[in-house]
């Protein structure tokens, strides 16, 4: 029949075609330029492009490109968690980090240090475990405290007010613990802003797997988050299982922003403002926003990271701060938008 | 009114026994025990408040009964499958969602049921969607968004995702709202034609009396409970309106049309 195969969906699907390879084009623009800027200048790396020794291909492809490969896929990763955060809790302003995982992430942090600090034991510990390893286990742990006090995944309302509880409750103790060890501050003050800079190539490959094995089941369930956007009843009387969608969701979320944050820390509005982006340019379902979403998040962050790198150099910036000033300002110009349109 | 017409033998598509539903601590519905017939368009009305939406919600599987059964097509309503349910009970919910999907990926959800999560839409459930589109005239914005679509074009295409279901047994809670007098009455129509037609069991809450007496059957619900139900002719008859609003109903038959007629008497000045 007519439906479906007209040319408006062609259009839709023409559109989305171009806006995917505009997103990787500024993808592979932003790799080629996250080779060329660092403490050095942009002649000398594009020297070291052109007529490669030992030393500057080990800066090239040891140090810059698995970090910028890294912040894609972080970024990624929190704008694959914002998108399934907004559907699951239909909620424009819902982000990955609502679950309570920032603070968990930073609680973890703050304990692996001071176990280091305290005794030999606690510092083979915490070497074996590494920032990312205390963070990953504080995001986890965090989740699932929440997940707990709300008492399941059922009530969006509970699960928001536990998250909100759970991120009030391991920041105070997070500061408390910062008071009776404030020698650790500056070494936590790295991770509570968010850094590109540790990023190897272990760590970029396994942000990769994990964006892998989340973005999978994410698509697979698309249709589950069309289907909320009617409404809990609605969606259920269509034949969808709630709890099985949730809770599939809620893990994948919980996944993704844990690994996100345990690589490169408390990184924010990526996760928040790559899925409005996408909304805003393109008009979508969630299919095409799972998949939209990401692309833009990995763009912005490795955006982030160029720019954290080029502002003072020869010094960086922290990359959460810049991400914050970015999508604080998208934000804005959106909500003037909005007021001005309604 | 239409009983007079010949129907097949009506036999309960749902049915419940002194069924109870609350919320909380609150009951709103208690000792419920009714039969939905086959083919035919039951209309249900009473006051706000008095468990119109609660009694659709839990026949619907919606809200899960504090006691009594329900049962669909002669087996219990647990006993179905999600997905066998979801293919016999069709819903429409009291509040038309604004969503940024386009109506065609509405009504497509409606399919749901039949497709699943990874199955691509087949020419079935193309058809199906084409003549649900067509009956509530929501063609036209096949490739709008409902966030773009005013209250009553976005109520049509929620209709037309309930249509395609293709369910034996529709579930509607106002169906009515948001649409202005003349699409009400297409709507009216559309229920009747699918009760008589296609032997669809049609259960719809009413809020307008006139509206609602032109269907075939009534379910009256009082604050207290089940006050009648049987045909519109056994309404009238018992006067059962007035019971459940608890003050006088006033119904006139103008040329053989029931229609609800206001107490408060017209100016009569300029």
């Amino acid at each position: 029949m007519e439906l479906g195969t007209g040319h408006h969906e062609s259009d839709a699907s023409a559109r989305l075609g171009w806006w995917l390879i505009s997103c990787l084009a500024i993808t592979v623009l932003l790799t080629l330029g996250s080779l060329l800027i660092g403490t050095s200048s942009i002649e000398t790396s594009l020297g070291w492009l052109l007529s490669p020794d030992a030393q500057s291909s080990v800066v090239l492809w040891q140090i810059r490109l698995p970090r910028s490969v890294g912040a894609w896929f972080a970024g990624a990763l929190l704008g694959l968690a914002g998108a399934i955060a907004q559907g699951v809790f239909r909620n424009p302003l819902a982000e990955p980090y609502l679950l309570g995982t920032a603070s968990g992430a930073a609680l973890g942090v703050t304990i692996s240090l001071i176990a280091a600090d305290a005794s030999m034991t606690g510092l083979a510990w915490a070497s074996r475990l590494g920032v990312t390893g205390a963070a990953f286990i504080g995001a986890c742990g965090a989740t699932l405290l929440t997940i707990s006090l709300s008492r399941g995944v059922l009530q969006t309302a509970g699960l928001l007010l536990a998250g909100v509880v759970v991120a009030f409750l391991l920041g105070a103790l997070t500061q408390l613990l910062l008071l009776a060890k404030p020698e650790i501050w500056r070494s936590m003050q790295t991770f509570l802003f968010g850094s590109t800079g540790f990023i190897s190539w272990s760590s970029a490959s396994l942000l990769g797997a994990v964006f892998c094995l989340c973005v999978v089941p994410a698509i697979l369930l698309s249709r589950g988050l069309d289907a909320l956007t009617l409404g809990e009843d609605t969606a259920q009387s269509l034949g969808l299982s709630l709890p099985m969608l949730r809770l599939t969701l809620l893990g994948v979320v919980s996944l993704a922003t844990a690994t996100a944050v345990g690589q490169v820390g408390v990184v924010g509005f990526v996760g928040l403002v790559a899925p409005h982006l996408v909304r805003e340019t393109l008009s979508v379902n969630h299919r095409q926003l799972l998949i939209g979403a990401p692309l833009c998040g990995g763009a912005l962050l490795q955006a982030a990271d160029l720019a954290s790198r080029w502002v003072i150099r020869p010094a960086e910036l922290p990359v959460g701060a810049v991400t914050a000033c970015v999508g604080g300002t998208y934000l804005v110009l959106l909500l003037w938008r909005r007021s001005r349109d309604g | 009114m239409g009983d007079a017409e010949p129907y097949i033998e009506p036999t309960p598509a749902l049915a419940c026994r002194d069924l109870a539903v609350g919320y909380g601590t609150r009951i709103v519905l208690e000792g419920i025990s009714l039969d939905i017939w086959q083919g035919r368009w039951t209309a249900v009305v009473g006051p706000n408040g008095c468990g119109k939406s609660t009694l659709l919600r839990a026949l619907a599987g919606l809200a899960s009964p504090r006691a009594g059964t329900i049962s669909l097509q002669g087996r219990r309503l647990s006993a179905w499958s999600r997905r066998e349910r979801a293919r016999r009970l069709g819903w429409l919910a009291q509040t038309s969602a604004a969503t940024d999907l386009t109506a065609t990926e509405v009504v497509a959800l409606g399919r749901f049921a039949h497709s699943g999560w990874l199955a691509h839409r087949q020419a079935d459930d193309d058809a199906a969607m084409h003549r649900a589109m067509l009956a509530t005239g929501s063609l036209a914005w096949a490739e709008r968004r409902l966030s773009t679509l005013s209250g009553g074009e976005r109520q049509r295409v929620h209709l037309a995702r309930v249509l395609a279901v293709e369910a034996p047994v529709l579930l509607l809670d106002e169906p009515t709202t948001h649409l202005d007098p003349p699409h009400q009455e297409d709507v009216a129509r559309l229920l009747r034609e699918q009760a008589h037609r296609r032997g669809v069991s049609v259960v719809s809450a009413i809020h307008d009396l006139s509206l609602a007496l032109t269907a075939d059957r009534l379910i009256v619900l009082g604050h207290r409970g089940v006050i009648g139900h049987g045909t519109v002719r056994d309404a009238l008859a018992g006067d059962w309106l007035s019971a459940a609003f608890e003050t006088p109903v006033h119904v006139v038959d103008h040329q053989g049309v029931h229609l609800w007629r206001p107490a408060l008497e017209p100016l009569g000045r300029d």
